[in-house]
């Protein structure tokens, strides 16, 4: 057994970082295959180094551990520091192994594009902060990672920035995000003024004692803040679903392991923070709730590929949020893992589809394509079940025990149970629609497009991703709680919700969440497996209800209202009239007067010696007479 | 007696050649003029016991200074009457205003001082006689650093005057073949 | 019987320095201006042999002396650069001397 030191564990994120690095000088050079390979490479490396390191903690004799890279800024506590414990050693495998599918993917479906290498060099220093932010040590590294993801989601998004719509999606989800982060700076110095220092274990060692009052809520709030912002909830979600402009690889690590997790990983990270907050965490309850089921609604009606996946994520990520607000930090751990395989896996897929498709996302167009591709559509098949909650795949034992926990919670978190319940049926709706649209029925092609299968380096990552979307969720079953125990050291002294202790009320919510989704996926199979006329039937008799759900309930049209038309009426006085008027006016102004005031003395400087002598003969008796007057003294 | 009809002579005579340097619109007439005023004033010297300054003067003013303010008259050219019309506005009055001012000034300054000659009383200071000899012993003792320096001055000045005429646009000063 | 006192020499100087002043400021030619700073000097002059012999002592002559000296170099170099300029504008009025007018 290899005893990997913690000190190594900078290899995690040198292995990405270095490809960027090497890619961003060397990527043009090195050309269109081998650019994808050697970022693949590094992903991978760095999955190895993280998977030697974490196997104390599968064997149950890891312990948590620091290691200073090097001092940043010693006074602050902010410093260059890797923290291993079960929760980041986690995340780190979530990241680099769905991370480097997602990379061996893209070899295969960024084949062609002019800026092949770019894309991989973005996509690795992705990986490399993501892997920043969750190896961090303290708030302060945690925080580079966080920017650092940010700006990578926006490289990424707007990555064919020649298309107008990407260029303003990636714009959009950076200012989106700029929101929340402003709260997680907020946060941020909140705990520094508290505790004097931004380190984990300067923090939670001394939480309970320095934390009193009011304290503890506003700083899980502005923490909530930012991770709202990144993990796309109401009101700061709307950045994602534009976020579909980017290359679909991109949608699949922004969705799956990385960015829009970190919000949730944030909030686990911060448990001891959380724990003294319960109104903090009752407002993150009801946020991801709402936001799950709000989401939900919208994503059944969209037609868009990506964009019910993307509305699905934004779903799903309220089911996380739900769990971590109701203390049940191991199930929203749990669900953010088993999600980043079967949405990475519906992603890629999805991104299959695209591409037999010829670039074309509208789900009408689409149809029959079963035979067509049928690697796609089998894996797509098990992300969709997964996902729907249907056991014995991931997504049903994660989604059941958020569930379940919540319900034990009580008061008000019935509530929020019920709210979730609804969604887990809408969830199935919503996907199995999706499914059987794409795959199922006559074709609706249009003319010219002749599906096919995608290629190997394509369809391998989907095969793998189907399998850990089927057997994932057995990391932590009711009757085995793997994972519990695995996540144990990172989460000591912090108080876990926990599921009904009865067999039997176990049972029975299992059986209404399995329920929820199978009706869901019963309702979607009998609406939709017909021919389009029927579903339009169908969805008439919604009536206006359908049309907000495809209108997404008219957010973005009424944020642009409310915050964009304003900002740009405002940019655009200022342009115009405060920088052309006043700013300008006041430089021209000034320029006017030197040039008048030069203007009314300029004849004094004549050129005429002759004048310039009466001057001086003026001045010079004028002077004398004034000492002669005054006298010397 | 005798210094009152010199006075009013070479007076006067100094005040007619000013006049001429003024007003004449030849600058030969002007140089002239000049010449006049010089020999009067060298005249008021003498009276007034500067017997060596009153001998440069002649030696150096009217004759080397003058002499070469004549040369440069001819180079430049005799001919070339003077416009006597004033362009710069109000130059003339207000002239004519300093004039006035340190004129009034002057004379104001001059009878207020109520200045008279040493009194002979005093036997003990020796009237000062403009003579080489005396003139020379303060020269070359006293003031013998301004000696040297306003040497140095003249150098500086026939090298400046020798550079000025040679002075090419090239930048080149080399003498003339 | 009037007696001449320093007063009246200084006077006579002060008129041959305003008769000076004024042909400085007055004409435009550059050689008579110059000749008119020569008449100021001299009044200078005048006023320093007075003042010499009412104090009764040789520093009023020396003075003189050193003047004399710094007016000739003065008249050296001016009348040089009134050449030099002449060779190049054709001209000796100072009022078409003007490039310098703002």
């Amino acid at each position: 057994m290899i005893e990997l030191p913690t000190e190594a564990l900078w290899l995690v994120i040198a292995f990405p970082l270095g490809g960027a690095l090497l890619l961003h000088f060397a990527g043009r050079w090195l050309g269109e295959p081998l650019a994808g390979y050697l970022a693949s490479a590094a992903s991978l490396a760095a999955l190895a180094v993280a998977a030697v390191a974490a196997v104390p903690f599968f064997t149950g004799e890891g312990h948590p551990s620091q290691s200073l890279l090097w001092e940043w800024m010693p006074a602050v506590g902010a410093s260059f520091e890797i923290s291993w414990d079960p929760l980041s050693a986690l995340m780190t495998l979530v990241v680099t192994g769905v991370g480097s599918l997602i990379h061996i993917y893209s070899v295969g479906y960024m084949h062609g594009d002019p800026r092949f290498a770019r894309f991989f060099t973005y996509l690795n220093l992705f990986t490399a902060s993501m892997l920043t932010l969750v190896l961090a040590g303290n708030y302060a590294m945690l925080f580079v990672g966080w920017e650092l993801v940010g700006l990578c989601s926006y490289l990424l998004i707007s990555f064919w920035f020649t298309r107008p719509s990407a260029a303003s999606a990636g714009k959009k989800a950076f200012v989106v995000n700029r929101i929340g982060d402003f709260g997680f700076l907020i946060a941020l110095m909140l705990i520094f003024s508290t505790f004097g220092t931004l380190s984990y274990t300067g923090v939670f060692d001394r939480a309970a004692q320095e934390l009193s009052g009011w304290a503890p809520t506003i700083i899980g709030l502005m923490l909530a803040a930012g991770a709202v912002g990144k993990s796309a909830q109401i009101p700061l979600y709307v950045w994602l679903p534009d976020a579909m402009e980017g290359p679909t690889p991109v949608s699949a690590l922004i969705h799956a392991a990385t960015m829009v997790t970190a919000g949730v990983y944030v909030i686990a990270r911060s448990a001891p923070i959380f724990e003294l907050a319960p109104v903090a965490s009752g407002v993150v309850a009801a946020v991801g709730a709402i936001t799950a089921l709000w989401a939900a609604t919208i994503a059944i009606g969209q037609s868009d590929i990506k964009r019910v996946l993307a509305y699905s994520t934004i779903s799903q990520l309220g089911y996380m949020f739900l769990a971590v607000g109701a203390t049940a930090y191991v199930a929203g751990v749990f669900h953010l893992m088993t999600h980043a395989f079967f949405k990475a896996l519906l992603f890629l897929a999805a991104g299959s589809v695209i591409h037999a498709m010829g670039g074309r996302q509208d789900m009408e167009e689409m149809g029959g394509l079963r035979k067509a591709m049928p690697v796609t559509f089998v894996t797509m098949g098990v992300g969709v079940v997964a996902i729907a909650g249907i056991p014995p795949l991931a997504g049903f034992w994660s989604k059941d025990e958020i569930l379940s926990v919540v319900f034990n919670q009580g008061g008000w978190y019935t509530a929020l149970w019920l709210i979730g319940l609804i969604t887990a049926l809408l969830t199935a709706f919503y996907m199995f629609r999706q499914f059987v649209m794409v795959f199922l029925g006559k074709p609706r092609w249009p003319e010219g497009v002749t599906p096919h299968e995608s290629p190997r380096s394509m369809t391998v990552p989907l095969v793998i991703l189907a399998i850990l979307s089927v057997a994932g969720g057995l990391v932590n079953t009711p009757f085995r709680l793997g994972l519990e125990h695995f996540l144990e050291p990172s989460f000591e002294g912090v108080r876990l919700g926990h599921p009904p202790e009865g067999v039997g009320l176990v049972l029975v919510l299992a059986a209404l969440a399995v329920g929820a989704g199978v009706v869901g996926a019963a309702m979607a199979f009998f609406a939709y497996h017909r021919p389009p006329e029927a579903w339009r039937r169908f969805q008439s008799g919604f009536g206006k209800l359908w049309g907000w759900w495809e209108n997404a309930y008219g957010v973005d049209d009424a944020y642009g209202a409310m915050l964009v038309t304003p900002g740009r009426r405002l940019s655009e006085q200022t342009a115009f009239g405060v920088d052309m008027k006043v700013v300008d006016g006041a430089v021209n102004g000034v320029a006017w007067l030197v040039q008048a005031t030069g203007r009314l003395i300029r004849p004094a400087q004549s050129g005429l010696v002759r004048q310039y002598g009466l001057w001086f003969g003026l001045g010079l008796v004028a002077l004398l007479i004034w000492i002669l007057v005054r006298g010397v003294a | 007696m005798v210094e009152l009809v010199i006075f009013v002579l070479m007076g006067s005579g100094a005040l007619a050649g000013g006049v001429t340097v003024v007003m004449a619109r030849n600058p030969v007439r002007s140089a002239m003029g000049m010449l006049g005023s010089l020999v009067s004033l060298a005249v008021i010297y003498v009276v007034n016991l500067a017997h060596l300054v009153a001998a440069v003067q002649v030696v150096v003013y009217a004759g080397a200074v003058l002499t070469l303010f004549l040369f440069v008259i001819m180079f430049i050219g005799v001919d070339r009457a003077e416009d006597t019309s004033e362009t710069i506005p109000l130059q003339r009055k207000l002239v004519a205003g300093l004039a006035l001012v340190v004129a009034v000034g002057a004379a104001v300054l001059v009878w207020r001082g109520r200045f008279s000659w040493t009194p002979a009383a005093a036997e003990s200071v020796p009237i000062p006689n403009g003579t080489v000899q005396a003139l020379g012993g303060e020269l070359f003792t006293t003031w013998v650093l301004g000696v040297e320096i306003t040497a140095l001055l003249l150098t500086i000045a026939a090298v400046g005057a020798i550079a000025l005429a040679f002075y090419r646009r090239s930048g080149k000063a080399s003498a003339e073949k | 019987m009037l007696e001449v006192t320093p007063g009246w020499y200084m006077t006579l100087a002060a008129a041959l320095f305003v008769l000076g002043l004024t042909g400085v400021l007055v004409r435009r030619n550059a050689l008579v201006m110059f000749m008119s700073v020569e008449l100021m000097l001299n009044a200078v002059n005048l006023t320093f042999v007075a003042a010499g012999r009412a104090a009764g002592v040789l520093d009023g002559q020396v003075a003189v002396f050193f003047v004399l000296v710094v007016a000739a170099a003065e008249v050296v170099v001016g009348l040089a650069i009134i050449v030099a300029i002449f060779r190049r504008r054709e001209t000796a009025s100072v009022d078409e001397l003007a490039a310098l007018r703002g």
